[in-house]
């Protein structure tokens, strides 16, 4: 019972301390905001991710409308006329004849609620011909808000899935590295560096390289994580050694051996909560990573292909200045990607000052 | 201090093999994308596949061909490239020069701005000067280095001033001797500066934790004790021991230099590995990603024991061991 | 005061409302060992660290005067303390080892000490050196000059920061526990090193320390101290015959065991 009981009242020492640093917190707001986002995409979003028009084709923002005659209205939306302009420049013209009010829980593209239960219904939307891009339209017509919430879908999800591969994979070398110590230690240590030091860019095309053409787009979801965790476990798995060196010294550990408890239950029931909630920092550091290589790759057309979303695929269009010079919205999934990364940098800054005082008093009561 | 960097270099040779024998097995993994696609195209002759057949014995079981693809490469022998129909040392070459200017020149940088930057955000600690450094080295730590490459792109275009990509210009050959310096200068500045944002701000947040570690010590309040000057006390005694740490990070640095630039090269169109690597991948040039692959371990290798040697030389606790 | 080198008068240190040296008052006569006796957080080596003016972030002077050889100490700018520190006071740490700044030879660090203060040019100055660490009694002198500090055992590393602190010729040295990590033999030279240069050199010696036993041998003088306050000041025999105050009885219990 003590054991637990010490081990929750560190996690909660350290989350009072995060709940004072009001950055840190509204930061995970932000997150969650961005989690549920992705996670309700298909409700969120008024179309499905591969709903396209071509004669909207990079269509600026549609401005949403308050206001007629003078008057307070429903928001409503205009219909849009594609002209060229006497330079032969593509200029969307709002017809103010054609209103289309915005309506909400309208029926739309089908989609899966939470993968699993089909729906139709959609948090907002317009009907048809007329069509609102909240922050415009991409080369083919596409919604960039809607892609944009189906991109968070694959872009958040491979950070989180990967990072807990390689969390448990760094859980598993560090703690028995950190526990045996002497040769094992060091030889799964020079290990850890080898992986540490190869230049992760090429690695990640090598082994990306090495996956067959045939697979299709799940399987190259799966890959991806697989390879990005495989680049990133030798970090976290350095971290969780420190604290287990640091930590099999202590009493409990001893009392525990003394009772004749086996090593691996030692490791598992005893070392490793206490790691668990010191090397919470380093995951949320590591989590941008991921996300980062994910968005590498699909940049360069290697990671999730079209027509699937994901924010660093829908970023290969705005490789081409000309592009986002005339549509600068194309650049919206940057600033997601930016944004997710600050609040998981400053989430992980924040924890780890909050236990860092206690990490170093854990260091000189052994 | 020599014996330690033997044994960094007795380290370094397992690793190689260790990056050969992955580059090996991952392309041997991977079903279909073999001499096969390349037996079916016309453009090559049965002399040429039947060459590299012999070459790579790749009628033998898998440990022979290891084997000879470790002797290989240690004769040099890198592979011929399908895409660009050329052996693949014709191609390669310049490409990790290209490479290793891009890295030089971010590694400079970013160690040019981020030392003083820390050395002066630990003085000026918690005041104004310090908190809007903090800022900014947050912003660049998390904005994703192809995002500020896009936008110093985009920003070129508007103004004019700096060329979009590539690394030389057309009238590059009719250049004289300096101005193929500025030339070359011109088209780095981009890919430096979006490359070393990010290092820098790591650099000057570690920098900066160490000066400040460091000033707590003892020995500075000898050193003031004896009546130095604060500057001497500062710049020569809190300094050299500030910087000690950070040359073990040279390694890693170069490492993580070395792989960002792959990306970079891909959006500023350096002719670098990294790109050279990019579209082997994508054409599925077997032999060009494995000669990829190893040079750029070979690269960062180099890099490391260059690295572990100036460590050895700074400090003296590990040079008289 | 004309007899004395050093008098503090009236001193109070405080760091975040917390007084640390309360209202103190200490004479350092010319040519004398003057100790400085207390137990941990005594604030004795607080004390010594106002009179170089060298206090840590944080830590204020509230009120009190220092004269050092006539002239007033707090009032001096930084420029003309740091004239003052090394070449007319100087000072021993604890512990030579963090003392030393490790990436350095010793030799360079001493050379430091001249270099800023005395006119010496270079060869004079790598003689000088030699002088000094013969003076202190390290073995082999040319080997010490290019030695790093962890490359010294810790009686010849506090021999070095000795003879650094000695190389521009101060008045006054003050050790703050100089002996406390070495083991009783060392102890025992060290001290026997201090007494040969307060003879030698003319030099006042400020001994702060814990050890009561160090203090009957080697000190003229001693100021008793706890919780920031001086309870006590006077010749050493007459404390230690006669001590007045409890606290100096309670210390004396601890050496008669």
């Amino acid at each position: 019972m003590t054991k637990s009981a010490e081990h929750f009242s560190e996690f909660q020492i350290a989350l009072r301390g995060f709940t004072r640093n009001r950055l840190a917190v509204s930061c995970a707001y932000a997150l969650l905001t961005l989690y549920a986002g992705a996670l309700f995409a298909g409700f969120f979003a008024p179309y499905s991710f591969q709903n396209e028009d071509r004669s909207y084709s990079y269509s600026p923002p549609t401005p949403v409308k308050i206001f007629d005659n003078g008057g307070l209205v429903v928001p409503y939306v205009t219909g849009t006329q594609l002209t060229f302009n006497e330079y032969n420049a593509r200029i969307y013209v709002g017809d103010p004849e054609q209103k289309y009010p915005v309506r909400f829980f309208v029926p739309g593209d089908e989609y899966r609620l939470l993968g699993i239960f089909p729906c139709r219904y959609h948090l907002f939307g317009v009907a048809a011909p007329g069509r609102i891009y909240l922050l415009g339209a991409d080369a083919r017509g596409r919604d960039v808000f809607s892609r944009l919430l189906y991109g968070a879908q694959v872009s958040l999800s491979i950070g989180l899935i990967g990072v807990l591969i390689s969390f448990a994979i760094g859980l598993l070398v560090g703690g028995i590295s950190g526990y045996y110590g002497g040769r094992i230690d060091n030889f799964l240590m020079r290990l850890c560096e080898m992986v540490m030091m190869v230049p992760g860019f090429y690695l990640l095309l090598a082994l990306r390289a090495a996956v067959p053409d045939n697979f299709n787009s799940l399987q190259v979801y799966f890959a991806i994580i697989i390879i990005l965790s495989f680049i990133g476990w030798a970090g976290l798995a350095r971290i969780i050694r420190g604290m287990c060196l640091s930590l099999r010294e202590r009493e409990y550990v001893l009392a525990a051996k003394g009772l004749g408890l086996s090593d691996v239950k030692i490791i598992v029931r005893h070392i490793l909560p206490h790691t668990l909630s010191y090397s919470i920092f380093a995951v949320m550091l590591s989590i941008p990573g991921y996300i980062l290589g994910e968005s590498g790759l699909s940049l360069i057309g290697l990671g999730i292909q079209d027509p699937y979303a994901s924010w660093g695929n829908m970023l290969s269009d705005a490789m081409s200045i000309v592009r986002i010079k005339f549509a600068p919205w194309i650049l919206w999934p940057a600033f997601c990607i930016f944004l997710t990364v600050v609040c998981f940098n400053v989430i992980g800054d924040a924890l780890r000052d909050c236990l860092d005082p206690m990490l170093k008093s854990e260091g000189e009561n052994t | 201090m020599w014996r330690y960097a033997f044994k960094r270099l007795l380290v370094a040779i397992p690793m190689l093999l260790g990056i050969a024998l992955l580059t090996f097995v991952l392309m041997r993994v991977s079903p279909g994308n073999y001499l096969d696609t390349v037996r079916m195209d016309p453009q090559f002759s049965k002399e040429t596949i039947a060459r590299y057949e012999q070459l790579y014995q790749l009628d033998k079981p898998l440990f022979y061909q290891y084997v000879q693809w470790v002797r290989n490469l240690l004769h040099l022998e890198l592979g011929y490239s399908f895409y660009y129909n050329v052996p693949v040392d014709k191609i390669i070459g310049e490409r990790i020069w290209n490479t290793f200017v891009l890295a030089l020149a971010a590694f400079l940088v970013t160690w040019c701005v981020a030392i003083p930057l820390g050395i002066w955000a630990a003085l000026n600690r918690n005041r104004f000067v310090d908190r809007v450094i903090q800022f900014f080295s947050y912003i660049a730590l998390s904005l994703p280095s192809f995002f500020l490459g896009m936008i110093l792109l985009f920003w070129a275009s508007q103004t004019g001033t700096l060329p979009l990509g590539g690394m030389h210009g057309p009238d590059y050959e009719s250049l004289g001797w300096l101005g193929r310096r500025t030339d070359l200068l011109k088209h780095l500045a981009i890919p430096t500066v979006a490359l070393s944002i990010g290092s820098i701000a790591a650099l000057q947040r570690i920098m900066r934790g160490n000066m400040l570690e460091v000033l707590e010590q003892k020995y500075i309040l000898t050193a003031r004790a004896k009546g130095l000057s604060e500057r001497r006390v500062v710049y020569h005694h809190a300094l050299r021991n500030a910087i000690n740490p950070l040359i073990t990070l040279l390694g890693y640095e170069f490492s993580s230099l070395l792989s960002g630039a792959a990306l970079i090269e891909i959006i500023c169109s350096w002719p670098g590995l990294g790109s050279l690597m990019l579209t082997a991948v994508r054409s599925k040039d077997v032999y060009l990603v494995m000669a990829s692959m190893m040079m750029g371990g070979i690269l960062f290798i180099i890099g490391n024991l260059l690295a572990d040697i100036a460590l050895a030389r700074a400090d003296p606790r590990i040079r008289y061991d | 005061m004309s007899s004395n080198l050093l008098v503090v008068e009236d001193l109070t240190v405080t760091v975040a409302q917390k007084k640390i040296v309360s209202a103190a008052n200490l004479e350092i006569p010319f040519l004398s060992v003057t100790a400085l006796v207390g137990g941990s957080g005594s604030g004795k080596t607080t004390m010594g660290l106002a009179i170089l003016k060298l206090l840590p972030l944080g830590f204020n002077v509230q009120q009190g005067r220092i004269w050092f050889d006539g002239r007033e100490v707090l009032d001096l700018s930084e420029e003309r303390m740091r004239l003052l520190r090394g070449k007319e006071i100087g000072m021993v740490f604890q512990e030579p080892l963090y003392a030393f700044n490790p990436v350095f030879s010793i030799g360079g660090q001493i050379a430091e000490v001249l270099r800023v203060h005395t006119p010496l040019n270079l060869c004079q100055r790598r003689a000088r050196i030699l002088e000094l660490l013969v003076l202190v009694g390290l073995p082999n002198p040319q080997r010490v000059v290019g030695n790093y500090p962890h490359q010294l055992s810790g009686g010849m590393r506090q021999r070095a920061m000795i003879a650094q602190a000695i190389a521009a010729g101060p008045k006054l040295l003050i050790a703050d526990e100089p002996t406390s990590n070495l083991d009783v033999t060392l102890q025992a030279k060290i001290m026997e090193l201090f007494r040969k240069l307060k003879d030698e050199l003319k030099l006042s010696i400020l001994l702060i320390t814990h050890d009561l036993g160090m203090v009957s041998h080697m000190a003229d003088r001693v100021a008793v101290m706890t919780q920031g306050r001086i309870v006590e000041q006077g010749m050493t025999k007459d404390i230690l015959k006669d001590p007045q105050h409890p606290y100096t009885r309670t210390l004396l219990e601890t050496i008669k065991v």
